[in-house]
This record gives C-alpha cells, structure tokens and sequence, in this order.
C-alpha cells in the first residue's frame, strides 16, 4: 500500500499526568500508523497507556492533570494535536468515532436513542431533517437491532448491555467515520453478546470500509479481528506486527510471555507460563527497558538503556535488545 | 503437611469417586418485594433446581455467562445464603438440616477465595492478622505456634514471612489474591469454593494465580469448585465441568468431552463464541451466533430456559422442562434433542 493511503499517522506521543505523587509518564514515545480500511488490535495489559494514547488524540484526556507533552497525530493531513478546539469537536464524532467500554458514560440517559443518533447526524452531515428519522432506523437496523423504529423511542436504561454497546456503535457510524477508535467495547459483555457485536463489526468492514482501532485485553478477540497489533507495554509500544505473525513468531519476550501464559479453549494440558514480577511503576521516565524487572533476557544493556521500536521486517518491528530466534544481543 | 491429604486414595487425574459435596436439587429464590409492607410480587430464581457431586480431590468447573446463578450456588453450598428447597451435604451429612452451631464447626473445612482482592481485606489489618484472623476464631494455635504457621502460609503461596508487617494496598493485585489464598487454607480446609479468582487480575498475573491453586491442591489434596466465565481456564484447571443458565444446569460432563463435543446446543454455541488466541484456528473456526439476550431470571420463559435463543427449538420445547439426563457417552445434558 502506498503511503497516501495512510488515514492516520502518529509520531513520538507522549502523554503525562501531573498527579500528588508525581508525574505519570502514562505514554512515552509512540508511534504508529494506520491505512484506510485497515484494523488495528492495540493489546497490553492494564495502565499499559492503551486508552491514553487513543483519546490523547482526540485530546480527550482530563487536562490538567493530563498533558499532551510531544507528538503529531496526522489525520486526513491535519495535526489533530495542534487542531482548533471546535475543528477538533466537528473531527469527535464525524471523521472519527469514539466507542467507549462503559456505554452509560457516552449516552445521554435522559434522551431517547432516537433523539441521540438524530443530533449527530444533524450535527455532522447534511441529512435532510425529513430523512433523519429513516437514517437513524437504518443505523439501528445496520447493528443488528430489530424493531428499529420503535426502539428509537427507547431511553438507554431501557436497553440491555449488549443492545447499548450496538446503540453505540450506530452512533459512532452516524457520520460514516473513516476511523473508529473502539476502546474495550465488548469487555463488560458475556461472550454470547461479544460474539454478536464482533460479528457485526466484521460485516460493517465489508460495508463501509471504515478504519478500526480495537483496543482490548483479550488477545483472543484479536486474533480473529484485526490484520496488525500493536502490543503495549509501560506507555510504550514494544511490538508491533501482521496479526498471524505476532502469534506465530512474537519476537519481545513480554508478547511471548504472555501468549504462553494463555490458556486456550482448543487445547489440554498445557503449562501456563508465569510471568514473574508486575507491571512496572510509570512515575519515573523510562531510562531502561520497562519490561527489565520481569524479563528472563535481559542483561546489562537492557538496564542501561531503553530499547526503541525497530523494524526487523517489512510487516514486524519490535523494541527489545534481545534477538530471541538467533540467541544473542540484537544490535552488534 | 496435611495428614487427611495423605489418606485419600487418590487416581491418575488427581481425583477419586469419594463424593466429598453432594448437591441435591436446590433452590435459592430471591423475593421481589414492593411496596411500604414489602409485598412479595415476584422472585429472582438465581438458582432454579441444580444438582451435582463434587469428588474428593477434583475441581469441578462451574462457568456461565452473569446472572446464570454461579455465585448464588457457591454461596448456599456453603450455607452462606440458605437454600430455598434442596439439600446440600458434606461427607454424606446433610448442612441443610444443620443448626448454626454444627455448620459453624464444619467452617474450617469449606472456604471461600474471592473474585476482588481489594475488597475482601480488611485495609486496616496487617497481612499476618488477616491470615491470622481464622486461626484465632476457630482457637487453633497461638502464640509462636500461631506466627509459624503465618510464616508457613505465607510461604506457601509464595509470599515472604516479613510481609506479615505489612498492609494489603502495599500489595499488587496477584498478591491480594494470594493473601486471600492464604487465609482461605489457613484451618486445613478439604473444600474451596474459588468464585472467579482471576477475574479482577491482569492477563499476565492470572497464571501465577491458577498455578498456585493448582500446586497447592496438589500439596494439600483440596477439592475446589471453580467459578468462572472464563472457559479456556476452566479448561485448563478443571476435571469435570458444569455448564449454567438461567438459574440450571445444561450440561455436565468430563472437560474433555465437554470441549471436544459439547451435547447442549447452549454449551456448543457458548463455547463457539470463545475466540481462540491464534488468528490461523480463528480463521476457519465456525461461531455459532446466539440471537437476543439472557432472559430476566425474574421472569424465565416457560419449558426449557433456552429456548428464547436456541437455534433447534421446537413446540416442545417451549412446554416442557427437558430432565437432566445422562446420555450414552456419560455427559449430563438438559435438551429434549441431545444426543
Ligand atoms: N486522569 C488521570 N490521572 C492520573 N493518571 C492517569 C489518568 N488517566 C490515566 N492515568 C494513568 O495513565 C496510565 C495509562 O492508563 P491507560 O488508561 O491508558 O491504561 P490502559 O492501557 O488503557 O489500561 P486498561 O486496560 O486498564 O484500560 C495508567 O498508569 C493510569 O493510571
Ligand atoms: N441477594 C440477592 N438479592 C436479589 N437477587 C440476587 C441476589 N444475589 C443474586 N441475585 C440475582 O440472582 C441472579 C444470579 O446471581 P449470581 O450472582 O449467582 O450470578 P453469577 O452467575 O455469579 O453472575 P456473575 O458472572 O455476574 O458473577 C442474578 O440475577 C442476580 O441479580
Ligand atoms: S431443549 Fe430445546 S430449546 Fe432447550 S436447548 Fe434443547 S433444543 Fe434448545
Ligand atoms: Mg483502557
Ligand atoms: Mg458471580
């Protein structure tokens, strides 16, 4: 793919809190890109930076304490970083949509869905007033609810948890997004519903050619999902790979580490690796390699210096001093 | 260590056919109440009619999606919540029929570890007290004897004995949890009720956690039952595993027989939606999708509870109850069609 197919493209993120006991260096460096119609996994495990980095773009972090400190985020050939604040409220919501883990927080319990979806359509494309009401059914329906026009009528409280999660959704494909930024969405939900949504989610791919990013924890609902992950670790990105080549040859040993402490559904008897130690701490700048503490690698250039994300092919990069397939330190 | 451990006539897979906890058709209705007098107009039926035996030594698996009524089960199991109808007993002694007293002495050997490690501490209490704490209600050990076997505890759950000084928000999530092992195993328990002990840690933490309960039930001879929705653990860590929905029991069988070919269309569908971390077997996987929702288990429809979502439903299903029967291949399935 060319590079002027690219939708999105961030460089050198960096995002910190600036909290009682100390900064929070929540993202440190990242970089990534997306093209059209592509979708993007972003795993790592809990405070790995996943939904700062992705709502640092559209700046929809608490500031203060939250402070974007570094980075471009090149959307459709404008800065997001640097966009107007109300440039930047017609991109929320229009060019891109946002679908947050908790659907409560993002829908506004005192207006029907109906009234909901209506408003950003009328705030974000020039639907004809008498068609409002037809689009948002078809919105409705396209999500896989059915009795659509009467649900309309519906206020969020009415709904289950998986139908608020499809509400959201129709919301977010309103304005026919070319980017959809989902942060948990199927988390809170039974695998059943999951199942549902996921479902839905693969069909509107075929549809609209929408760009998605799905973060999440489950490496499993990745695997089945996206073409290329991005695996984070302590505010960085320390893998990142063409989705069959992340599990078949994970190259840092966090990525490895973790695949191996899965259990799968479709095997018996295997060990499940430990992974020693936890998380690391983000109140210090990361000086070394994060994952250090916890990693059977390392040796004394990991604690001496941070290792950055490298390509070691055209569909592969990975930040670690390491090289795990031949045995020795990666650079020299 | 434990002397009852080294009793147990123990089989190949860890486990043997002593029926340790039997559990006979109980109920457990919650009462819907509305009103200044509290007029009952309803009832939540969490647990509508479950029946199983846990074997000395095994882990039984019990997974369903929320509100099927996993919890509920655990807790009238172990006289937590008292059973609305049925009967539960333990070594062949009926809890049920119990008084406080009887049951209060049985506690030490039935225990609960908790799915949120940061609620189930005391923040105030030292990790030596908390632990400490059963020993000193059920008047076992004192004095250095009783510091010995904190240490002991500790150790064993791969703490270190001077985090006995210490509090739990000092700890990391994967060492609240232990601590909550720890004390669970503090009087020598034969039974662990584990009600999804993982379910609030990390992905990389979660192993570190089943490995312990594993080697421990290895160490100790425990028997647990392990509450989870999640099924490729249960896969892992259980021997037997029962399936729940709405309040019943769909299916119960062997884990092998019941992931290799699960006999309920509900199991099949449920176990289908479990993506696999690998995007080869993802990418030929057929996934079964379930229409609508979980019925309310206020109002559960009439016949067999899955019928609302069950792509083979038919008339009869929407009458009748389908008995909870053994098929041929020695799985437990509740459907009028299984076979
Ligand atoms: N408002 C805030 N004030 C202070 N620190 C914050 C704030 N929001 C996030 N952080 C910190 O930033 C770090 C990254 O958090 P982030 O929410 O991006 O993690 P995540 O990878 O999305 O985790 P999860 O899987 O739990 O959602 C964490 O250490 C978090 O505590
Ligand atoms: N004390 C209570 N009073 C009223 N209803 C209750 C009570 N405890 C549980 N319930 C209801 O009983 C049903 C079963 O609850 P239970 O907690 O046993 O489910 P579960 O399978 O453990 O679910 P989860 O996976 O969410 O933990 C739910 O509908 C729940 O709301
Ligand atoms: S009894 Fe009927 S409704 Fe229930 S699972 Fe079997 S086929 Fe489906
Ligand atoms: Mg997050
Ligand atoms: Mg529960």
């Amino acid at each position: 793919m060319s590079q002027t197919q690219k939708v999105l493209e961030v460089s050198d993120l960096v995002t910190q809190f600036d909290t009682p006991d100390g900064v929070v260096h929540a993202v440190n460096g990242v970089s990534f890109n997306l093209k059209k119609g592509e979708f993007l996994g972003v795993v790592g495990e809990s405070g790995s930076g996943k939904s700062v980095t992705m709502m640092s773009l559209l700046r929809l972090i608490p500031m203060p304490p939250g402070e974007i400190v570094n980075g471009e985020a090149v959307f459709d050939d404008i800065d997001l970083l640097t966009l107007e604040v109300d440039e930047l409220r017609n991109v929320r919501g229009g060019k891109i949509g946002f679908i947050f883990q908790d659907p409560m927080t993002s829908l506004n319990p005192v207006l029907t869905i109906g009234y909901q979806i209506m408003e950003s359509l009328k705030l974000h494309t020039d639907t004809p007033a008498k068609d409002l009401e037809d689009r948002a059914a078809a919105l409705i329906e396209l999500v896989g609810i059915p009795d659509a026009k009467q649900r309309l009528k519906n206020f969020p409280h009415e709904l289950s948890g998986g139908m608020r999660q499809r509400v959201m959704i129709a919301v977010a494909l309103a304005c026919d997004p070319q980017l959809l930024i989902a942060d948990e969405p199927t988390t809170a939900l039974d695998v059943t519903i999951q199942a549902q949504i996921i479902d839905i989610v693969r069909d509107l791919r075929d549809k609209l050619g929408t760009a998605l990013i799905w973060i999440t924890h489950d490496l499993g609902v990745v695997a089945g999902l996206v073409d290329r992950v991005l695996v984070m670790y302590g505010g960085q990105i320390v893998e990142e790979a063409e989705v069959n080549e992340l599990y078949a040859k994970p190259q840092h040993p966090y990525t490895k580490g973790l695949l191996g402490s899965l259990p799968r559904l479709d095997q018996k008897g295997q060990d499940l690796v430990n992974i020693q130690g936890q998380p690391p701490s983000l109140y210090t700048k990361p000086s070394s390699c994060s994952f250090a503490p916890r990693c059977e690698y390392a040796y004394d250039k990991c604690w001496a210096e941070n290792p950055q994300l490298d390509a070691i092919s055209d569909s592969h990069s990975v930040a670690c001093w390491w090289d795990m397939d031949n045995e020795r330190p990666r650079y020299g | 260590m434990d002397e009852r451990a080294a009793e147990v006539d123990v089989t190949s897979n860890g486990a043997n056919s002593e029926v340790l906890v039997s559990v006979s058709d109980i109920k457990k209705h919650f009462p819907i109440t509305k009103g200044l007098f509290g007029r009952q107009v309803g009832a939540v039926r969490a647990v509508d009619g479950v029946s199983f035996d846990i074997y000395r030594g095994e882990t039984l698996g019990l997974v369903g999606e929320s509100g099927s009524g996993k919890s509920t089960t655990g807790r009238v199991i172990l006289q937590l919540d008292e059973a609305t109808e049925g009967t539960v007993s333990f070594e062949n002694r009926d809890l049920t029929e119990m008084s406080g007293s009887e049951v209060r002495q049985l506690r030490p050997r039935m225990q609960m570890v908790f799915q949120n490690p940061h609620a189930s501490l005391n923040p105030r209490m030292t990790v030596g007290t908390i632990i400490g704490e059963p020993l000193v209600e059920h008047r076992q050990s004192k004095g250095d004897e009783r510091q010995a076997r904190i240490d002991e505890l500790l150790s064993l759950v791969g703490l270190e004995p001077k985090h006995a000084n210490r509090y739990p928000h000092e700890f990391s999530g994967g060492q609240r949890q232990r601590i909550g092992i720890a004390r669970a195993i503090a009087l020598n328990p034969d039974f662990i009720v584990c009600d999804e002990p993982i379910a609030a840690l990390d992905v990389s933490i979660q192993a570190q956690v089943v490995n312990l309960l594993e080697d421990l039930q290895n160490v100790l001879g425990l028997t647990y039952l392990f509450i989870s929705h999640d099924l490729s653990m249960v896969r892992h860590i259980a021997d037997r595993v029962a399936v729940m929905y709405l309040g019943k029991i769909m299916e119960l069988a062997d884990v092998d027989d019941l992931y290799n070919t699960p006999k309920h269309p509900y199991t099949q569908a449920l176990l289908s939606a479990v993506p696999v971390p690998d995007p080869e077997v993802e990418a030929t996987r057929r996934h079964i999708i379930l229409e609508g929702d979980i019925p309310s288990p206020a109002n559960p429809p009439p016949g067999c509870p899955f019928n609302t979502r069950c792509p083979i439903a038919q008339d009869r299903c929407h009458q009748e109850v389908p008995e909870f029967r053994e098929l041929a291949s020695g799985q437990w399935v509740a459907c009028h069609f299984a076979e």
